[in-house]
């Protein structure tokens, strides 16, 4: 056993801090209120290898392995809730899918563009107005074949980056008879005819990264944006979710992480009754409850990622680890309110903003009850 | 064009130095590259995307020093060498630029030095122009822009009474500040090939130069004397009463 990071991920996660504290950190209160993304934050991210995550090097992505994807997570949702899943969901879900299933002519196409950070972002459209969580049986937008192109009709709904993405990953029925071979994922460039992307939805959190609604009106794209083999969508779908949930549980750590961090600043200079509140042991049981969630939390994330490293199954651990980190941020950020006490309801301190962004992410990618059905199948299986 | 960017490792910032029994140290804070030299690369970087050529980070230091000397890498250096030498422990601003003119030497055809205005550490400024001298190269100093056409290069440097433009001749010697643009972030990419690079370590032997006098030394080590503030709170029933305390406590201490 060996819990020590590499040298090399240790040098990583102080420059992605830096980047963090720098790019992020200052614009988090006003991005959220003018629900306005990071573009600058993103234009730097490029050459710093953020845009390129899941991207090989030829196609000018950083390729990074699993852990330092975490480290990095933890760092941007430490920075700014919202610009950290906006670049988890171009990283996680609009990119890897074309790296890992995509062909040859969409990998040279697309990836060096995305990876660069000077245009736009990359997303993945799974959710239906009318299907989240069960996208196997719910998906209703379609995809037809006619000459060389395929037709797509149907709507998506809540996705990220839409308005800010080169292109959407979109799921599609491709077989009407349903079933687990029915799904595939083809790439529709936000230019397309027929396409239209609805203003961004008006969210309790997180509402820097922008979420839309988006329809497909016989939508035309050439046979080759197909992603992966037709009828493969639905599995694409479930591995990519899977390496996402890490991510999205680092970010929970890294949003948990900047609340006790300002917690603890305010409860060593708040003074009541003649003391400081952090002289309280009252206070002082509620840090050391934090402490032990993050660190737990964190530990976890990192087994998930080290499996996903080392090629073996970690769906179930993905599922563990995303569920405890996002429940795990929730508890630890209320309680980083309680300890400012009014101050911690007002705008004027972060941690309500970060109370409100952590909130998403027991929904997205997985909803709580959908990781523990995935944790339970395993058990029971 | 070749281009040699030179650094130093140094205290983080946050460091507190201690005089203790003589002795000046650090204690155990983290050691960096040196900020000032985070420009310097950048400055050189910026050259070598304009004209083309190579990018080397060259240090005098101590093994550890390899980390500084890791993070050029990774924000785009070519390559990295570092001048290391039990017999060199305590330089001076000279012993440094004589120990630097010799490296830069051994590299060979460099077109451009580039350094960082000061250190954090020492602060003295005073490295570049040495090594200019000891190379015979003209020195261009706190250049805010660097331009470099055919064999010439010319620096906007940032001066306190204003910006002065210079032009010399290559091979020549300059030292950057700020203005020069922020660092760029090494990248993953970057700190995947600097933790496989091979960084040569040259002795002084390599150089084929001893160890040079120490012309600069500590006669005394002061611990500056602890400043002591008084804090007075003027207070009084309205803020004019407060107001017309507080002018005549100002006239009385003679601030004004
Ligand atoms: C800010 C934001 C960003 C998003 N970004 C994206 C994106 O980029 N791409 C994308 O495709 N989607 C995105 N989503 C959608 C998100 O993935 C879905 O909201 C999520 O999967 C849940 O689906 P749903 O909203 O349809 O809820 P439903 O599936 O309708 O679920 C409603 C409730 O029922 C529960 N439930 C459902 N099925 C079961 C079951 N079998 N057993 C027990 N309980 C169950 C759920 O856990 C939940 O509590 C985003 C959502 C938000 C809010
Ligand atoms: C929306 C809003 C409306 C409000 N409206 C009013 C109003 O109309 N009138 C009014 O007067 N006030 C109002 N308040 C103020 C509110 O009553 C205070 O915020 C509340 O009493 C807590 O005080 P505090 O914010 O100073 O926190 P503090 O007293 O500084 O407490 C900070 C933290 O320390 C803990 N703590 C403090 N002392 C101890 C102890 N001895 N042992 C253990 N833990 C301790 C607290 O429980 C809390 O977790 C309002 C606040 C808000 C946010």
């Amino acid at each position: 056993m060996d819990f020590e990071l590499s040298e090399e991920q240790k040098v990583w996660q102080k420059i992605v801090h830096d980047f963090a504290e720098k790019e992020l950190r200052p614009m988090a209160r006003e991005v959220d209120e003018k629900e306005e993304f990071n573009w600058e934050a993103f234009r730097k991210a490029g050459p710093v290898g953020l845009a390129g995550m899941s991207i090989p090097e030829e196609y000018g992505g950083s390729n990074v392995d699993m852990i330092s994807n975490a480290i990095a997570f933890e760092e941007l949702g430490w920075g700014c809730g919202s610009t950290a899943l906006a670049f988890t969901a171009h990283n996680g879900l609009g990119t890897s899918p074309i790296a890992l299933y995509g062909s040859e002519e969409l990998k040279k196409k697309w990836l060096p563009i995305v990876s660069s950070g000077k245009y736009k972002l990359g997303a993945l459209a799974l959710t239906e107005p009318g299907a989240g969580s069960d996208i196997q049986g719910g998906v209703t937008t379609r995809a037809e074949k006619d000459g060389d192109e395929w037709v797509i009709n149907g709507a998506k709904m809540w996705n990220t980056n839409a308005s800010i993405a080169e292109y959407i990953i979109t799921l599609v029925r491709t077989d009407p008879k349903g079933g687990s071979k029915s799904l595939s994922m083809i790439l529709v460039p936000t230019d397309a005819k027929g396409l239209s992307i609805a203003p961004a939805e008006k969210k309790m959190g997180l509402r820097g990264s922008p979420t839309h609604s988006v329809t497909y009106d016989n939508v035309r794209v050439p046979l080759g944006n197909l992603i992966g083999p037709e009828g493969r969508g639905l599995q694409q779908t479930l591995t990519t979710l899977d390496a996402g949930r890490i991510s999205i549980g680092a970010i929970s750590i890294g949003l948990a992480r900047a609340a006790m961090e300002a917690a603890i600043q305010y409860a060593k200079d708040r003074k009541a009754f003649n003391q400081s509140l952090a002289d309280f042991q009252a206070i002082q049981f509620k840090f050391a409850n934090m402490e032990m969630e993050i660190e737990l939390a964190r530990t976890y994330i990192y087994k998930a990622a080290w499996l996903k490293e080392q090629g073996r199954p970690y769906s179930k651990e993905a599922a563990i680890a995303k569920l405890y980190a996002t429940e795990m941020a929730e508890r630890v950020i209320y309680d980083a309110i309680q300890i400012h006490g009014g101050y911690g309801y007002s705008r004027e301190y972060g941690v309500e903003r970060m109370y409100r962004d952590a909130r998403l992410m027991t929904i997205g990618e997985g909803t709580s009850e959908i990781q523990r059905l995935v944790i339970s199948r395993h058990v029971l299986a | 064009m070749k281009i040699i960017a030179c650094i130093k490792q140094v205290p983080d910032s946050e460091a507190k130095v201690k005089a203790e029994g003589g002795q000046v140290s650090w204690g155990d804070a983290p050691l960096v590259i040196n900020p000032f030299d985070e420009y310097a690369v950048e400055g050189a970087l910026q050259q070598k995307e304009a004209t083309g050529g190579t990018v080397t980070a060259l240090c005098v230091g101590p093994e550890s020093a390899k980390e500084a000397l890791k993070h050029a890498l990774a924000m785009g250096a070519d390559e990295a060498i570092l001048v290391s030498d039990a017999a060199l422990s305590d330089l001076d601003t000279v012993g440094a630029a004589k120990v630097l003119a010799a490296a830069i030497k051994k590299v060979g055809d460099a077109d451009m030095v580039v350094f960082g205005r000061q250190t954090l550490d020492n602060g003295a400024g005073l490295t570049p122009p040495q090594t200019a001298r000891l190379l015979g190269y003209p020195m261009l100093g706190l250049a805010g822009s660097i331009k470099v056409e055919g064999s010439a290069v010319t620096v906007e440097r940032v001066l306190e009474e204003g910006r002065q433009i210079m032009k010399a001749n290559l091979p020549a010697v300059l030292s950057v500040v700020q203005s020069i643009g922020e660092p760029r972030y090494p990248s993953f990419m970057g700190i995947r090939k600097a933790s496989k690079a091979n960084i040569p370590v040259w002795s002084l032997a390599d150089l084929g130069i001893s160890a040079p006098a120490v012309v600069v030394t500590r006669s005394e080590l002061i611990t500056p004397p602890t400043n002591t503030r008084e804090v007075e709170m003027i207070t009084g029933e309205s803020p004019a009463e407060i107001a017309e305390k507080l002018a005549d406590k100002i006239i009385a201490e003679k601030v004004l």
